[in-house]
């Protein structure tokens, strides 16, 4: 389980900056940039929560 | 990663308040790799970066000058603060009352929350500037200092509100929510950056160097605004952490690391942090300016926006609020250790508030840069006495921890030589022209000698009286 959560966090990192390199190459456009970044926001913070947050959460 | 470092250290600090932190408390390189990374990549960062472009820098002054100012940092904290840390291995406030007396302490303490309110404000601005973006609310310029109307005051308050209240119950969870945004937030502004350098000519790495100089910084100075130079960039980047290195405040944070050497890792902090979020941010300022132009608004949330959309205007608020918040629990801590006996969630409401009235007035954003020198400046000259009392003192033959040694609850020579080297620096900046920016450097020196002439005089007078 927390194998896929990191992989879904990790998924949304990827989100947040390949898509932006796409647009530096002239690949991709800066608004589909835009729906991306949003998209991997929210996997990130939905996978980090429970891998991260609650990790630490429960060591402390 | 910040947060909760900064509640371990905090809680941590509480503990041995008034001992050395023991061998089995001490921590490893990776606490302080984290907590520099997280710590310095704030809300703040997104106001910076523009300031660089509106005050005219031009490429090499921003790229060389930021680069060399950063390291002189990064050399600053391992080789003047940490090295004190990890042999007293007490905190900053400790230490000050051995050497300043405990009246002085609770003077440095009220100054300092007074600065880290002014700072908390401005990051409350920074948010504010995002939340205001579906309302539709007029943002501010960078020729206002006033409020710019009742939607931007209510925006305001509403931010400050929030944070106020979520320092006072809920501290702690924002202090984790923050080490979670924090490797995404430094992406957020590689990404947007990289998004909207096609927009401004930039397709390879090549045509960066080539373009920055005429689209990004391009040397021209924006209305309202002085002229930054080379120099200016990197005594701003070296001093912008000053009160941290050279004033000695990461004392309480460096006194846990098992060798001095982990003073280094500031490196994170200062060119991910710094470095590479300043540049970015004043690339997004740069895409803002070509679609809008320079009379416009200055609003981080909206400049994020126009480059990143919604995850832009995310990453302004989670940077401003993550960061605003340690900040007015610190402030609020500083306050009630002059009175213990205050209850600190009422200490941190006031502080809230103070926070929240300043954070209205958009001059705490549009003079940042001015701001974030001042309060290195102020905090700068105990660092200097502290450094004297540690390598000085007992090779002239006077007393190191001289308040503590001579029970007295306020020491003159170092009162006189906080006042006197602010006076001096005033004096430069007022007679002469000195930009704030390079007050630093001539003021710790200025500190150093009043403090060692000082302590000759009156260390013998007093020993003379007592005896």
């Amino acid at each position: 389980m927390i194998t896929a959560l990191k992989i879904i966090s990790f998924a949304g990192l990827g989100l947040t900056i390949f898509p932006s390199i796409l647009v530096l190459m002239g690949k991709m456009d800066l608004e589909m940039n835009k729906n991306l970044m949003v998209s991997g926001m929210i996997l990130w913070f939905v996978g980090a929560y429970f891998w991260i947050y609650r990790k630490k959460k429960s060591v402390n | 990663m910040q947060k909760s470092k900064i509640v371990e250290h905090l809680d941590a600090i509480e503990e041995f308040e008034r001992e050395p932190v023991p061998e089995s408390k001490r921590k490893g390189l990776g606490s302080f790799i984290g907590m520099y990374a997280g710590e310095h990549t704030a809300g703040t960062e997104f106001v910076i970066g523009p300031l660089f472009v509106a005050h005219g820098a031009g490429v090499s002054a921003v790229i060389g000058g930021l680069f060399l100012g950063n390291v002189l940092a990064v050399l600053s904290w391992g080789l003047l603060t940490a090295p004190i840390a990890t042999k007293t291995r007490i905190t900053l406030y400790y230490q000050l009352e051995k050497i300043c007396g405990k009246n002085l302490v609770t003077v440095y303490n009220l100054v300092n929350a007074l600065m880290f309110c002014f700072l908390a404000g401005s990051m409350i601005a920074v948010s504010a500037t995002a939340i205001g973006i579906p309302f539709d609310i007029a943002m501010p310029t960078l020729q206002d200092w006033l409020p710019t109307g009742i939607g931007w005051i209510i925006t305001v308050f509403c931010v400050g509100l929030v944070i106020t209240v979520v320092a006072i119950l809920g501290y702690d969870q924002v202090s984790r929510f923050a080490n979670l945004a924090s490797p995404w937030m430094l992406l957020v502004f590689l990404a947007s950056a990289f998004a909207v350098m096609p927009e401004l000519g930039i397709n390879s790495a090549g045509s960066f160097f080539q373009t920055a100089g005429t689209k990004i910084w391009t040397g021209t100075v924006l209305a309202g605004q002085t002229k930054f130079t080379f120099w200016h960039c990197l005594f701003f980047a070296w001093f912008a952490n000053m009160a941290m290195h050279i004033g000695m405040a990461d004392l309480s944070i460096l006194r846990y690391a098992r060798k001095w050497q982990y003073g280094f890792s500031s490196a994170t902090g200062m060119i991910l942090g710094h470095y590479m979020c300043w540049m970015a941010s004043g690339i997004l300022y740069a895409y803002f300016l070509t679609k809008y132009g320079s009379g416009g608004e200055f609003a981080p949330g909206k400049i994020a926006f126009e480059a990143a959309g919604i995850a832009g205007a995310v990453c302004v608020v989670i940077a401003g609020w993550t960061t605003a918040n340690p900040t007015l629990y610190r402030a609020g801590l500083a306050i009630q250790s002059i009175n213990p006996v205050w209850k600190r969630w009422k200490v941190t409401l006031i502080v809230g508030l103070v926070t929240t009235l300043a954070a209205c007035f958009p001059a705490l954003v549009m003079k940042l840069l001015d701001f974030v020198a001042l309060y290195g400046l102020v905090l700068m000259p105990m660092g200097a006495i502290i450094f004297i009392d540690f390598y000085l003192m007992k090779k002239m033959g006077l007393a190191e921890y001289y308040a503590e040694k001579m029970n007295t609850r306020f020491s003159w020579q170092a009162g006189i030589t906080w006042i006197g080297t602010l006076v001096v620096c005033l004096f430069l900046n007022l007679y002469y022209g000195i930009e704030i920016f390079f007050l630093g450097l001539p003021g710790w020196f200025i500190a150093t000698a009043v403090y060692i002439l000082f302590s000759k005089l009156l260390q013998k007078k007093i020993i003379v009286q007592s005896e």
